[in-house]
């Protein structure tokens, strides 16, 4: 049942052309029950979560190499899981409303469903290989949905930056997670979780931890990776919604917050998580405030809430774990409403400029009051979900164990520019004169208001009463970050305290600077374009075209066309590794004993010697070709010589075919000139005496040694009674190793066709008058 | 005679590396050869000689009695024989038809057409 | 092409159908003794390339009646139809299987999958062969 639901999305993505024709343009609301019965489905698993059980469902996947499709449910990952689908069902139906009659609305579905699905299987995924490829596959589907609209460069060149970004960081990631797996012996998290090993003191660890925080800094845009988040707005507003406020980017957080027990506790930990959180939460809120288009100073308002949570998750006390299960929570409601709300505005004005709306409200009253309400719950005001997640933050940060005033100082900034932001976001469209839009405004369509509508209502209701989603879920999720059970006592009002205080002095300021806005705007813009420059960005600039350089000067060098320098590279790296292994291996040695060999053997070794060096020496081809045959004979004497009649036989026929094919071929090639210096004869013939030395070492110290026990002796001994056959040679071929053959006979196949065809098409443009 | 048969496999492969390092494909086709044979013995020498005893179990018998051949190298060596007489075959065919296209036999001056 | 060589074309003619028997002699023989497709195979290639040498590619062509390709094609199927009925018995593929027929006397008939297989590389080899000249030789005329 647990497989059906994370997969089903991949399944109903198959279904999607077909389902497009069927429901026309109604397909988003079709396609919408499918994320509706899954919240159906979580929901229904809420009630043994939140008596503290952990679901375990197992699946096999790769048994081979211990990569499971094991399921784990617990408080964290179905919070996350209810968020996806709950969210996503929304997604769908405004989408369809969004990108009606868009050409390309099914490769939009597809996508999408297939992202909701590996999303899905991320948060919920037991094991660590399982979760890496869900992780990846979260990014390719996000890479597809920024450049969805793929004939605009920007998006592309958008989308690559996110891809690169995440899936760079997403490498690293899995170095993280396998050092982990290496660490605890174990790669499933319920059993690194149940472990009491002391993870902190392995050798690994600095190592491990480092690693993972920086796949969860890309995924979750943290400085200073932040980059890539707002340029991959060029999504359509769905996918911003979903992907880049509500889930995707919470993958990173996710994690932090699911290794939390068992790598927390440390300095490194927690110390990077704060001090990266920090960081990113006052970038984030700063930027937002200082940008125009209405997703930009969204996207970077989620750039700061997810510093916010990073930062809790270090700060890793009782109260901060509170604070961050409940601004996440809070964050997903409010974000997820709000960038629906700016598509909606944008789908209606024609334009994404906040300073190019105004007055709005009169036109479109249903989505001012709904983004107002949204937007209450950004600044983190009452009575919304929003303002008992900051008074948590708030409080946690007074009672944090280290740096407590340099976080409460960051944060209350934050805050001031955050209530800014939201004012900005309700206030400056719908309020004050009205501007001529490029569209006529009027109301948002139905199917684009529910889904902010709900979420609003929701961020209100668990805001008046806060205990009421605490009890159902939230203490569940808080004790699986916390990693020890938990009881919350949320409430709205706490009487008037250090947090509602330092809540007021940042609504004050936050409305003063809102006030001040147009005229600080361009000022800051300036200043950031100055700044840009030396921003992240512009190193990851720097660093892709430092790729391209590299590659560019590593072809010139390595694959410059001339097929001698690439076999001398290929020989002198293959021969240098080998012979310096050989050497600090085993050792110079050299034997001449070669009293166990009788006359006529060596009459066969000095006719190879010979043939082999008048085929290299003569001027002639034919004297050449005729004499590499005679190698080949002198070869199929030793096999037959030393035991080997098939080998024999078999050698001696395809010498001689080998001859017939080159007499076929080669004449109509012109004969032999001498075209390279004497000086390149001389280093050629160096690197080639240096490869027959090697080889010659290596025989020499190969004969002696004996790595494994050979598997012949089981050939021998069972080719009569297994195989019934009494050529052991024949009976491995066609019997014991007889998919080797299998395989050997269709390259044979493949090279006949090949050379069929060059020869075929050569004959046709001969025909060509 | 496993000692003298290293210097030969040696040499065979000094002789085709030199040879394929050369600008006339021809010389390349000849160095290939030469890189087969000298693969094919390579492996052979490796697991042991043994004369005059053929990995074949008698008529009449189920079991092979006393020493006997490697019969595995063997039957490795017997497909890289034919596999490696299609890859020349294919080689050799890809070779002439680079000449008629580009008119010439010098390998530096093929990489110019490289387009 | 064809050879103005007297002696050549006699001797083909001896030579070839003999070559022929001795080549299906030595694949059948293989599994017991030296031989088997690969050699089997090579040694009926070099009897019709003897051919071509002789009386042309077209002549031989002719004597084969199908296409080198189609032989080809036929040996990569015998092939992978050896391993149909280790397929059909739910064993695991490659799996051989053995049936013995009585004959009149005290012999018996073998015949197993392990041979069907062999048959394939010998067609395999056969034809992969016969193409490369037979095409190269075309080309030549």
């Amino acid at each position: 049942m647990m497989l059906l639901a994370v997969l089903s999305g991949f399944l109903m993505a198959f279904a999607v052309p077909a389902l497009r024709r069927f429901a026309g343009q109604h397909i988003g609301w079709l396609l919408a029950l499918l994320p509706a019965s899954l919240t159906v489905y979580f929901a229904s698993l809420v009630p043994s979560i939140s008596r503290g059980e952990i679901l375990l469902i197992e699946n096999q996947w790769m048994p081979g190499l211990g990569i499971t499709l094991d399921f784990m449910v617990d408080g964290l990952s179905l919070v996350f899981a209810l968020l996806i689908s709950g969210i996503g069902t929304f997604i769908l139906i405004y989408a369809g409303s969004y990108l009606k009659g868009h050409k390309d609305l099914g490769r939009f579905y597809v996508i999408m469903l297939s992202f909701m699905a590996s999303m899905l299987g991320l948060v919920l995924s037991d094991n660590l290989i399982a979760f890496f490829v869900f992780w990846e596959l979260t990014s390719i589907t996000s890479y597809m949905l920024i450049g969805f609209n793929h004939e605009d460069e920007e998006a592309r060149k958008c989308a690559l930056q996110g891809l690169f970004v995440t899936a760079g960081g997403g490498l690293v990631l899995m170095a993280g997670l396998i050092l982990l797996g290496f660490i605890t012996g174990s790669y499933s998290f319920t059993e690194i979780l149940a472990s009491d090993l002391q993870i902190q003191e392995h050798a690994f660890y600095t190592a491990a931890t480092i690693c993972i925080l920086i796949g969860a800094f890309t995924k979750s845009a943290q400085v200073p990776f932040h980059f890539w988040l707002p340029n991959a707005m060029a999504a359509p507003t769905p996918v911003s919604a979903y992907l880049h406020s509500a889930t995707m980017v919470k993958a990173g957080v996710y994690l932090l917050a699911r290794l939390n027990p068992s790598l927390g506790g440390d300095a490194l930990w927690s110390g990077s998580l704060m001090l990266f959180g920090a960081a990113t939460m006052l970038t984030g809120a700063y930027l937002a405030f200082s940008s125009t288009g209405i997703k930009k100073v969204l996207a970077y308002s989620t750039v700061m809430a997810l510093g916010t949570l990073t930062m809790l998750i270090g700060v890793g006390t009782e109260l901060a774990i509170t604070a961050f299960i409940c601004f996440l929570l809070a964050h997903s409601l409010y974000k997820g409403a709000l960038f629906m709300l700016a598509g909606a505005l944008d789908h209606e004005t024609g334009t994404k400029d906040i300073t190019k709306m105004g007055g709005l409200r009169q036109s479109m009253p249903l989505t001012a009051a709904i983004t107002c309400l949204a937007a209450l719950s950004l600044a983190g005001l009452p009575p919304l979900f929003g303002f008992v997640a900051k008074e948590l933050m708030l409080e946690s940060l007074l009672k944090a164990p280290a740096w407590s005033l340099g976080l409460l100082v960051v944060a209350v900034a934050s805050a001031m520019l955050v209530v800014a932001v939201a004012g900005l976001v309700a206030i400056k469209p719908f309020f004050g004169e009205v501007l001529k839009t490029p569209k006529q405004p009027h109301e948002a369509p139905f199917a684009m208001l529910i889904g902010p509508a709900v979420l609003s209502l929701l961020a209100l209701i668990f805001g008046v009463v806060p205990f009421v989603p605490a009890g159902i879920l939230l203490d569940a999720a808080i004790s699986s970050v916390h990693g020890a059970a938990v009881e919350t006592a949320l409430a709205l009002w706490h009487g008037v305290n250090v947090p509602l205080i330092l809540s007021v002095v940042s609504l004050l300021i936050g409305s003063l600077l809102l006030y001040k806005w147009q005229r600080l705007q361009p000022n800051l813009c300036a200043l950031n374009t100055a700044g840009s420059r030396f921003g992240p960005e512009a190193g990851y600039f720097r660093f892709m075209l430092g790729i391209t350089q590299v590659a560019d000067w590593q072809t010139r060098l390595l694959q410059n066309g001339v097929l001698g320098i690439y076999l001398l590279i290929l020989v002198l790296v293959t021969f240098g590794l080998t012979g310096y292994t050989l050497l600090t291996r085993h050792g110079f040695e050299l034997s001449f004993d070669f009293s166990d060999g009788y006359f006529y053997e060596f009459g066969i070794a000095l006719l190879l010697v010979v043939s082999t060096l008048f085929a290299c020496a003569t001027r002639s081809r034919l004297g050449s070709v005729a004499s590499v045959g005679v190698t080949g004979f002198g070869v199929a004497l030793i096999f037959i010589h030393f035991s080997a009649p098939d080998l024999g036989i078999t050698q001696l026929l395809v010498e001689t075919l080998t001859v017939i094919l080159l007499v076929l071929v080669l004449f109509k090639l012109p004969p032999f000139v001498n075209l390279s210096s004497p000086l390149e004869r001389y280093r050629d013939l160096a690197v080639a005496v240096f490869a027959g030395i090697v080889m010659t070492l290596l025989i020499l110290a190969a004969m002696d040694i004996q790595f494994f026990e050979s598997i012949s002796s089981y050939y021998i001994e069972n080719s009569s009674e297994l195989a019934f056959g009494k050529n052991i040679v024949n009976v491995i071929l066609v019997d014991f190793r007889q998919l080797d053959t299998l395989g050997e006979i269709f390259v044979l196949g493949l090279a006949a066709i090949g050379v069929f065809s060059m020869i075929k098409f050569r004959a046709e443009d001969q025909h060509r008058p | 005679m496993a000692t003298l048969m290293a210097y030969v496999i040696g040499l065979l492969f000094t002789a085709s590396i030199y040879m394929m390092l050369r600008r006339s494909i021809v010389k390349l086709v000849i160095g290939l050869i030469i890189l087969s044979n000298a693969a094919n013995l390579l492996i052979f020498v490796v697991a042991g000689l043994t004369r005059g005893a053929p990995p074949l179990i008698a008529e009449g018998a189920q079991q092979i009695t006393g020493t006997v051949a490697d019969p595995l190298p063997q039957a490795l060596i017997l497909t890289a024989i034919v596999i490696a007489f299609s890859v020349l075959a294919f080689a050799v065919v890809l070779i002439r038809r680079a000449y008629e296209v580009v008119g010439t036999d010098d390998l530096d001056q093929m990489k110019d057409t490289d387009t | 092409m064809r050879s103005s060589s007297l002696i050549l074309n006699t001797a083909a003619l001896a030579i070839v159908p003999l070559q022929l028997m001795f080549s299906v002699f030595l694949l059948l023989r293989g599994h017991d003794e030296p031989g088997g497709g690969f050699i089997g195979g090579l040694v009926a290639a070099s009897a019709f390339v003897l051919y071509a040498f002789a009386f042309g590619a077209r002549s031989t062509l002719r004597l084969l009646r199908v296409s080198p390709r189609d032989i080809l094609a036929a040996g990569l199927l015998f092939a992978l139809a050896s391993t149909i009925p280790a397929l059909l018995s739910g064993q695991p593929l490659l799996t051989a299987h053995w049936w013995q027929f009585p004959l009149p006397g005290e012999s018996y008939l073998k015949l197993s999958t392990v041979l069907i297989f062999d048959i394939g590389v010998y067609l395999a080899v056969l034809g992969t062969l016969m193409t490369f000249v037979i095409s190269l030789m075309e080309v030549r005329e």
